[in-house]
């Protein structure tokens, strides 16, 4: 297991490098950058409040702009339409200096009141606008969303670049600032009632055309704030949902960036060409068998659930079935987490050590339980056949329940499950992910397993109250240490995304948070690419 | 013929009225939510409070009985409702989408056409001879080909192999990007009218009326134009219609495979999402859709053969 963190280690910093190794290069100006949007058939909105997905957001993040971006390379949240911040002494009340060299692509600049005016379009009670879990950190913003205020009293305008936020939480507000949904867009646009045609935003690319179920056009927007940057005339994001026909266009030259599922990733590896365009990154998902413990009585036993953990060979499962695209999950957190214990190791495969766990559990036959899994090929009915024979081994019996995707979240949310395999979202945020375990959370905010733990409850306690963030992650590593031996889950692995690209598209970014969400001002193609 | 027209129209009605409540009743009964679609494979979080929001303002939490009254209603004056995953109106989304579709088929229909009808009737005219056993070879093949295999390979010869056409995409609308979906999408229509054109014109090769014209000292060029083309025609319209007709709904899995922006590949992102006023949207375009070319078809026998008469 030392060798895979290892590896993955060092499969990091080769990407890192790699970045570094291209932004060494003069970037060119100039030139088309095709990318590929693989999740849907077709884009939700391009209006960013309304829509809360990832594939919305890959386009997002050239039309739009945040508070707040994921900087890839320092792995950390950075301020983004604001120049600098300061931070009362209790740690509620955040001072934003914004730009004021950030301009619409109307031409207008960006001020304080266009903050202001977002945060409370995303609060109007009579919508259900995604961005209004992140927005309701503010002082006051419940109370718009319930219709009893009109303005959010947490957010003052001091003058026109300088903001004042008074939150409810002692937390780090970039985690709550710096997606797609609480992106800060003009009054004037949004009021016109068709900005969902016409978005006009904050981001290196203005929009030219969309053309529903194939592709949005932008073009470079000189206006942007970074110096020299955009370096790319033209930005297409073309929607191919088929990863049979990405493949051929890929090399076919017809796309510049491609997503690949485990069958691509073995082909792409095995060809000495396409092998040198390939970006990895563990992303922060978490796949695992979520044990409800509410369920059947043996879950409710430490000893059971660790048993579980012990009976899969998962290293088994990732290389053979997962062609390795995928890295073994040592907790509940990421490793691009700040409260990830590198020193982690996983349970290994033991099947005696289960068998022995189980007779002390007082089941040394074993038991039954019902496992709901989707078809995903990552982290569905694939992984729970291969799975079924080695539990049968330690005497547990595992009954497959096929579901469609669609319906997993919801039987999640009522619970309506004994054990279910899914992928979570486990960051960037280390303390949102581990509330998803804290008693108070209810099952339908995220706490699927209904964990109930006294010491993970007053760690969580701590670290909430906890000002100096570094003092936070250790307090939170203890959490997801403690998590990781109660074993409310079987811990499968993390998502490892693979993004292929041609040899001269440089300036990728291996963004640990979506690797398909590309900030495309740092990207640059040189002259070699065939796109016009 | 305007009577004809008319009953046809006035049966449009009840039978879309039909398709309306089975689609509404289906997707009451289906598990999972839009809510919960948006979760979009454990890559997004949804919040409760949100959830409930979204519920509220989509009315999903009105009785099923008064959400389909309100439907029924609403549909009734042309307002398919608002997408729960865009926000837009159901008409302004699929208004954007029908022409790509639309080209998309009737592309497909062509190719099938021509080809298909072509073979069949070659075939047809020298029966066991080599054209017709490789047409029907061909056409047999055809009806056994899977759209999305089939439609790899020809993005494999002809983009990736000879690079004459790309491999997917809408590009500018123009025919460089229409010919490989539309092949895809007319190879099974092709199949089925060429193997229906050759049964009929051997059908009618072999009629009473035929052997007449040709006793008769009728040219055997004639007796084909004027005899075996116009009788056979009528069966080869009726495949055409059903085939016309149902190649929109059919059009879903080519129009994923190529990235084309129709209402195929629009109706199954709504499913899976749970976006139910644009899956009954596109669901009652497609079902329009294929009783107009219908009605179409009915009205054209009567232009082919006087003989048939409606009651």
């Amino acid at each position: 297991m030392m060798r895979k963190l290892a590896w993955l280690a060092v499969a990091a910093i080769a990407v890192i490098g790699a970045g570094t190794a291209n932004a060494q290069q003069t970037p060119r100006k100039g030139g088309t950058l095709r990318m590929t949007a693989p999740y849907a058939a077709s884009f939700g909105s391009l209006d960013p409040h309304v829509t809360p997905r990832a594939q919305d957001d890959i386009v997002g993040k050239a039309l739009q702009r945040s508070l707040y971006n994921w900087d890839t390379a320092a792995n950390k949240l950075s301020l983004e339409l604001a120049k600098s911040v300061s931070v009362s002494a209790d740690g509620l009340t955040y001072t934003y200096k914004l730009r004021d060299d950030a301009f619409f692509h109307n031409g207008r600049k960006m001020t304080a009141d266009d903050v202001i005016f977002s945060f409370t379009r995303i609060m109007d009670g009579s919508k259900g606008y995604p961005g209004a879990r992140y927005v309701r950190l503010i002082k006051g913003a419940v109370d718009v969303e319930k219709g009893t205020a009109k303005e959010i009293a947490g957010l003052k305008k001091i003058d026109d670049f300088t903001l004042e936020m008074t939150i409810t939480d002692r937390v780090d507000p970039g985690y709550y600032f710096f997606g797609g949904s609480t992106a800060i867009l003009p009054k004037e646009e949004v009021e016109k009632g068709n900005y969902a045609s016409n978005p006009v935003g904050l981001g290196p690319f203005k929009f030219k055309e969309h053309i529903p179920g194939s592709r949005v056009s932008m073009e470079r927007f000189d206006k942007f704030y970074k110096t020299g940057q955009p370096y790319l005339d033209k930005l297409e994001v073309l929607i191919m949902a088929e990863a049979a026909a990405r493949d051929v266009a890929f090399r076919n030259k017809e796309i510049d960036t491609s997503i690949l599922g485990p069958a691509q990733y073995v082909a792409y590896r095995a060809d000495p060409q396409l092998s040198k365009g390939i970006l990895e990154v563990a992303e922060m998902f978490t796949r695992s068998m979520h044990m409800n413990l509410g369920s059947i009585k043996p879950f409710q036993d430490k000893r059971v659930r660790q048993a579980i953990n012990y009976a899969i060979d998962s290293n088994l499962i990732i290389s053979r079935l997962v062609k390795d695209k995928a890295y073994r999950a040592t907790s509940w957190l990421p490793p691009s987490s700040a409260a990830f214990d590198k020193t982690m190791k996983p349970y290994p495969y033991d099947p005696e050590k289960a068998k022995k766990l189980l007779a002390e559990a007082g089941y040394p036959n074993g038991f039954e339980f019902e496992w709901t899994t989707s078809q995903n090929e990552s982290w569905g009915l694939p992984i729970v056949e291969a799975v079924i024979p080695m539990l049968a081994r330690v005497g547990i019996k595992a009954k497959p329940k096929l579901v469609e995707v669609t319906v997993l979240t919801e039987l999640l949310m009522k619970g309506d499950h004994q054990a279910l395999i899914a992928s979570s979202l486990t960051g960037p945020d280390s303390l949102a992910t581990l509330r998803c375990y804290y008693s108070k959370t209810p099952r339908t905010a995220c706490n699927y397993t209904g964990f109930n733990n006294a010491d993970f409850d007053k760690l969580l306690d701590d670290a909430a109250q906890e000002g100096d963030m570094a003092k936070r992650d250790e307090i939170l590593k203890k959490a997801n240490n403690l998590l990781y031996d109660e074993a409310p889950v079987w811990f499968f692995n993390y998502n490892k995304a693979v993004l292929a690209f041609q040899p001269w598209v440089h300036g990728l970014q291996p963004n640990p948070t979506e690797i398909t969400h590309q900030y495309p001002e740092n990207i640059w193609v040189d002259a070699s690419s065939p796109a016009k | 013929m305007l009577l004809v027209l008319g009953r046809r129209l006035a049966n449009i009605i009840p039978t879309m009225l039909a398709v309306v409540a089975l689609v509404f009743l289906l997707f009451s009964v289906l598990p999972g939510s839009f809510i919960s679609g948006m979760n979009e494979d454990g890559r997004s979080t949804i919040d409760p409070a949100v959830m409930e929001r979204m519920r509220k303002e989509m009315g999903l939490d009105d009785p099923l009985v008064e959400r389909f009254a309100k439907y029924v209603a609403a549909t009734a004056t042309g307002d398919l409702g608002t997408s729960f995953r865009t926000r837009e109106p159901v008409t302004k989304m699929l208004a954007v989408r029908i022409w790509p579709s639309l080209k998309l088929v009737l592309a497909a229909m062509t190719f099938a056409i021509l080809v298909g009808v072509t073979l069949g009737f070659l075939a047809a005219l020298k029966p066991g001879s080599l054209i017709d056993t490789a047409a029907m070879v061909g056409a047999i093949s055809g009806l056994s080909l899977s759209q999305f295999w089939f439609g790899l390979m020809l993005m494999y010869l002809f983009a990736l192999k000879l690079q004459w056409l790309p491999s997917f995409g809408y590009g500018d609308g123009g025919l460089r990007n229409l010919i490989l979906p539309a092949v895809a999408l007319g190879v099974g229509p092709m199949a089925l009218l060429a193997r229906t054109t050759r049964a009929a014109v051997l059908d009618v090769l072999n009629a009473d009326f035929v052997r007449t014209a040709r006793s008769k000292g009728m040219s055997e060029r004639r007796v084909v134009e004027w005899h075996v083309l116009r009788n056979a025609l009528v069966l080869v319209i009726t495949i055409v219609g059903l085939q016309f007709g149902s190649l929109m709904g059919q059009a879903v899995v080519v129009e994923k495979l190529f990235a084309w922006p129709g209402v195929g590949s629009l109706m199954v992102d709504s499913v899976f999402q749970r976006d139910m006023p644009t899956v009954q949207g596109c669901i009652l375009m497609i079902v329009l859709f294929f009783l107009v070319i219908n009605t179409l078809v009915d009205l054209a026998y009567v232009v082919i053969d006087p003989r048939i008469r409606y009651r």
